[in-house]
């Protein structure tokens, strides 16, 4: 199997850069304006109907972590 | 599996009934002293796989799995001194599956076509957050038990707005202490023959230790969309394998698979969701992943919700995922007899895999079915193939109660 190789000071820049240029450009949001913020389908997490979902992916895959759920342990996974 | 389900239909429609009249009516100004129900959640799903790449009979043969899975969750609130909200959430989830490659690890014995096992998970949080600050702390303890795994899990938060509250920073650490039931494939075992009184065998147990801590910092652009961040480090240590994995060496010898005694991961990733319109919410999530074992992955999901009506959305959604092989693996007959560590677990090995599906989602002003206290209905349905042949379905439900 071949593999991709991938440098995490990349991906860190990356991640960092996305993190800058969103929030340099934010505007304040005044809780009156948030009704679409406050929508139950803008919920910045996995929803609760998702929940089996993510439990079989980290069974079956290698990676975990970074979404809210389970980095590891607690079961017979990865 | 009837019985599970109608003792957990009992036990949660008795919670609610218990705190259906304990609700105080809406007010700005009113704050609840006492312990107040805040809503409900019951999730169900019903999954199947099927392969032919198991790891129990050495990376070769049926791979077979389903699996029902309920949860509920309980969500409490108490206004305490100094304008304090605290939440207690108390979770509570079994799981049964039936697995023909399971069966594998004694296939003399009389188990029958496949062996099946039960998990129950419970779980409590609370949170205690001063709306004020902007600040929130929080802890947990979870349990799970199955035949063969039993783990005790424990998490810290730390939360903190930003003084405009568009921004929220948050630490968590979480810890698992597990012990892996070391139950040997039927040849492997000392004097074992096949005894098919087995399972009721003293087994030995060894450790498996999980630590991690997570930061995440969420951030609202603008009145439409907002971003999330999350970089966890997740460190491993004990036995990391499974005893019943076996691995066929290049000179057909048979052996239990063998990896490292520690894992150190790290996974990235990024949320962003956008309201387009009236009608429409775009979700995406990405995860750049990698550990000390050599596993880089991406993953990529993009979800659209679709409001056909303020009440009634439509859900597709795609993911993507792809990984490259651990250092460690190999097919059968591949590995080495002089390599130190080894597996034929194609869970590890490289693979590029596609689920796709969607649901919808009802939340009615006068409650699903007319039914006041059910808040919303959400149904979800999803396909799963990998590239080494594996293939899934899923159906997941989740009934909300306020």
């Amino acid at each position: 199997m071949k593999k991709k190789p991938q440098r995490l000071s990349e991906m860190a820049i990356i991640m960092v850069s996305l993190l800058v240029s969103g929030t340099i450009s934010c505007t304040t949001v005044k809780e009156y304006q948030k009704n679409k913020i406050n929508d139950a389908e803008m919920t910045l997490s996995a929803r609760k109907v998702e929940k089996t979902e993510m439990s079989f992916q980290t069974y079956r895959e290698g990676a975990s972590g970074a979404n809210g759920g389970k980095t590891g342990g607690g079961c017979g996974c990865n | 599996m009837k019985k599970i389900c109608l003792s957990i239909a009992g036990i949660f429609l008795s919670l609610f009934a218990s705190f259906a009249q304990t609700s105080p009516e809406d007010s700005a100004q009113y704050k609840s002293r006492k312990l107040t129900f805040e809503e409900a959640n019951l999730v169900s799903s019903y999954y199947k796989q099927d392969g032919n790449n198991s790891a129990v009979t050495g990376g070769t043969g049926t791979e077979k799995l389903t699996d029902y899975s309920n949860s509920i969750d309980v969500k409490f609130t108490k206004w305490g001194k100094k304008d304090i909200k605290h939440t207690f959430d108390v979770e509570v989830g079994i799981d049964h599956y039936t697995s023909a490659s399971s069966d594998n690890v004694n296939p003399r014995s009389i188990s029958g076509a496949s062996y099946s096992d039960t998990r129950i998970y419970p779980s409590v949080n609370w949170t205690a957050e001063n709306q004020g600050k902007g600040t929130t702390i929080g802890a947990g303890l979870s349990f799970s038990t199955e035949f063969d795994y039993q783990s005790v899990g424990a998490n810290l938060l730390f939360a903190k707005k930003t003084s405009n509250k568009n921004g929220e920073f948050t630490a968590k650490a979480q810890a698992y202490f597990d012990q892996v039931k070391y139950i040997l494939p039927v040849e492997l075992r000392t004097g074992g023959g096949g005894n098919p009184r087995d399972e009721e065998d003293d087994y030995s147990s060894r450790s498996r230790n999980s630590f991690s801590g997570s930061l995440s910092y969420s951030q609202v652009v603008n009145q439409r969309l907002q971003l999330l961040f999350i970089a966890d480090l997740v460190y491993q240590k004990g036995y990391l394998g499974l005893p019943f994995h076996r691995v066929y060496l290049n000179n057909s010898t048979v052996v239990v698979e063998n990896l490292p005694d520690t894992r150190m991961k790290i996974p990235l990733g990024f949320r962003a969701n956008y309201f387009l319109g009236d009608k429409i919410v775009l979700r995406s999530f990405y995860r750049y992943y990698h550990d000390d074992w050599g596993l880089t992955a991406h993953t990529v999901q993009l979800e659209t919700s679709l409001k056909v009506t303020p009440f009634f959305s439509l859900t597709p959604f795609y993911r993507y995922y792809s990984q490259t092989a651990v250092d460690y693996f190999a097919p059968i007959y591949a590995h080495k007899t002089t390599e130190q560590y080894y597996t034929s677990n194609y869970d590890l090995s490289g693979f590029n895999s596609n689920f796709y599906g969607g649901g919808f989602r009802i939340s009615p002003p006068k409650g699903v079915f007319g039914i006041k206290r059910l808040n919303m209905l959400e149904l979800r349905y999803g396909h799963y193939t990998r590239t080494n042949g594996l293939k899934s379905d899923i159906i997941s439900m989740n009934l909300k109660f306020k």
